[in-house]
């Protein structure tokens, strides 16, 4: 190794996240300079050229009906846009997988169903590699007399319970074929309050697979302590990006000061 | 850029038979790799391509892995052959050289050292930055066709060329400015060193 040379040259990836409903971003952003906030070709286009490291697409598109926006919408996304993309929401079968991934999406992104049958995690990763299958977990954190406090798994927006332990539901999706978790801190997303490290850091140091820290980004103090505190291989974050608040070069930065080694 | 280019997604012999270029991507488990390889006979039109001698071709990922002789994914899989060697899994108890442990699949933006000239680096910085997702690296029996090198825990093979053949580990598709440049270039190219 030679002097001033990086030992980790792998970057800590940024990861802009666009929620789509029915082909139209939600949750608006609110970019200087884009001209129709809605729509994800654009926005994506728009982060691309900012050099995100990846983007993450969110379907939240509440019918299967409307789910062929979705396959449409990748492949215009994919078609203009050079960064991997990771595409989740409604995954059910082996059949949405190979849909997706054939429409462009790099990665696919499994949550509730991965609760309800694991072994598609297991299906997947053996048909189309791990390198493909994500692992998304909704987790918060829950009291109770009898335990200590722990992190859970929940469905349905952080409202349905499901009594699951997160730690160790990380550690049977990667033994499964994962090939990287998406932890989303329930408690946190929204709340602009920084990432739920402790959980983040517990399953960081659980798996060996890479993990993207999610939930409560505010400020780039919050991305740095995700990476540096939780030990989160990448920080995905919305509305601190769609609002036009800090830029993603803005981000890298701020975290290349921090001695965080980024892709510049 | 170039003002060329139609691409077709085939298997049929007679569109790649009659192609300037090849593309061999790829993306999935081996096993299921080499059984489509196997049922659609792109292994004879690789092959053919290849032994025109000038015709360009670029493997990519999974397409390069395949180029070798025998993986260790899916329980061991014997491969093309075309590049005498294997591909390894990366173990589970890999560590950076401060003892740290890296994470499997080796995923993101890696630098590349360019260990060769060649028209495909036209352009790019040595160490630029390309995005990998693998889980298995290729570890060629000849140093002499490995064209870069990645670093992650060990030094592995990011691209090799052999005459009219090019392979990259990284996606260039997914690696913004210098993948594009690189897939110019590739565009560009005659198919000899």
């Amino acid at each position: 190794m030679t002097a001033g040379r990086s030992l980790m040259p792998l970057a800590k990836r940024i990861i802009p996240c666009l929620d789509v409903d029915r082909g139209r971003v939600v949750k608006g952003v609110n970019f200087v300079g884009i001209r129709d906030a809605g729509d994800p070709v654009e926005i994506a286009r728009r982060y691309n050229e900012e050099g995100a490291d990846e983007l993450t697409f969110l379907d939240i598109t509440a019918s299967h009906e409307d789910r062929d926006t979705t396959a449409h919408t990748v492949e215009k996304i994919a078609r203009e846009v050079f960064i991997p993309l990771t595409v989740g929401g409604g995954v059910r079968e082996v059949s949405d997988i190979r849909t997706l991934l054939n429409a462009g999406a790099d990665k696919v992104s499994i949550n509730t169903t991965a609760i309800h049958n694991p072994d598609l995690v297991r299906q997947a990763a053996e048909r189309f590699g791990s390198q493909c299958i994500v692992v998304a977990m909704d987790v918060k954190r829950v009291e109770s007399a009898e335990t200590m406090p722990r992190y859970e798994l929940f469905t349905h927006g952080g409202r349905k319970p499901t009594g699951i332990e997160a730690v160790a539901w990380a550690q049977k999706m990667a033994a499964l074929g994962a090939g990287e978790i998406l932890l989303t801190s329930m408690d946190r997303d929204g709340t602009r309050d920084g990432f739920e490290l402790v959980v983040t850091r517990a399953i960081a140091d659980a798996v060996d697979i890479p993990l993207i820290a999610s939930g409560g980004v505010g400020s780039l103090a919050h991305l740095a302590a995700g990476i540096l505190e939780g030990g989160a291989d990448a920080v995905l974050a919305a509305s601190i990006f769609h609002f036009g608040e800090f830029t993603i070069p803005e981000a890298k930065s701020y975290l290349a000061d921090q001695g965080i080694e980024v892709r510049i | 850029m170039s003002a060329l280019t139609e691409s077709d997604v085939t298997h049929d012999p007679a569109v790649i038979g009659a192609a300037d270029r090849v593309v061999f991507p790829g993306v999935g488990a081996i096993r299921d790799c080499m059984a489509e390889i196997k049922r659609l006979r792109c292994d004879q039109l690789l092959k053919s391509a290849l032994a025109d001698g000038h015709k360009p071709v670029l493997a990519i990922c999974v397409g390069m892995q395949a180029l070798l002789s025998r993986s260790e994914e899916n329980g061991g899989v014997e491969t093309l052959g075309i590049i005498p060697g294997d591909v390894r899994f990366f173990g589970q108890d890999l560590k950076d050289p401060e003892g740290n442990r890296l994470k499997v699949p080796h995923m993101g933006w890696n630098e590349v050292s360019q260990k060769v000239k060649h028209p495909l680096w036209a352009d790019i910085e040595d160490r630029a930055r390309f995005y990998f997702v693998h889980s298995y690296w290729a570890s060629p029996v000849s140093e002499e066709v490995v064209a870069g090198t990645f670093d992650y825990g060990l030094e592995g093979c990011a691209a090799l060329a052999k005459d009219n053949l090019f392979g990259v580990q990284f996606h260039p598709e997914k690696s913004h400015r210098a993948g594009l440049q690189l897939l110019h270039n590739f565009l560009m190219w005659n198919g000899t060193c």
